[in-house]
């Protein structure tokens, strides 16, 4: 029974392999292949360990297996977010398939929002220039 | 034929199949984060083949190999996608 379910579960890790493989040759940019790549990595590494434990049921194997998912669940949506971070920054990403680029609003409120700071502080400048200009060189008028 | 074996014949041709396209990608890959990220995809694939591979010869000997690649996968993507800037983006 053991060796049924642990056989079922390696088929379906080496079919989301096979997936993932198919995926990134066949997907057009930098955010699909990646969509496509983090199936194995978490579902498939899961169903291994399981089958793993399943033909080796000890608590050191378990111990070991776990420690091997964590890691796997922690690191992994890290290294998918750094790179669709990077393939956005360097334009990677086709936007002609994005059905909705919520990034852009907020760094064209972030820009809006230097270009802002900017103008203000060019008034401020140009407001303390005019105000120590006139008529007392030197200094304030009143001190 | 037992059915692990069964099993194995065609887990084995699956991981065949996702590993030569990882490396299809990696050759072919337009930009740097495409093959980071085909790399990723063969370092899973690695971590399950060897998880499959102690399942069905029932020994737990390459255990401690799955744990330093799990520990590691992070290592290359991240530093490659931290540290790439738009000049070097092929």
């Amino acid at each position: 029974m053991n060796e049924i379910v642990a056989g079922i579960l390696i088929l379906l890790s080496a079919f989301l392999s096979m997936a993932a493989g198919i995926g990134i040759v066949r997907f057009p940019d930098v955010l699909s292949r990646l969509h496509a790549s983090t199936k194995p990595q978490i579902l498939g590494v899961a169903a291994i360990c399981v089958a793993i434990w399943l033909l080796n049921p000890s608590w050191g194997v378990a111990s070991t297996l776990i420690l091997v998912l964590g890691f796997q669940m922690m690191t992994q949506p890290m290294t998918a977010h750094m790179i669709g971070r990077a393939a956005y920054r360097t334009e990677y990403v086709r936007a002609d398939l994005l059905i909705a680029d919520e990034i852009a609003d907020a760094v064209d409120a972030a820009s809006a929002a230097e270009a802002a700071d900017a103008a203000d502080a060019a008034e401020a400048a140009e407001a303390a220039a005019e105000s120590r200009s006139p008529d007392t060189p030197g200094g304030p008028a009143n001190s | 034929m037992s059915f692990l074996m069964v099993v194995a014949v065609l887990a084995g041709v699956m991981f065949g199949v996702g590993a030569l396209c990882a490396v299809y990608r990696i050759i072919r890959g337009p930009s740097i984060l495409d093959r980071a990220l085909a790399a990723d995809v063969m370092l899973a694939i690695a971590i399950c083949a060897l998880g499959a591979e102690m399942a069905i010869n029932r020994h737990t000997d390459t255990l401690p190999v799955l744990l330093v690649l799990a520990m590691f996968a992070i290592v290359g993507s991240i530093s490659i996608a931290r540290f790439m800037s738009k000049q070097d983006a092929a």
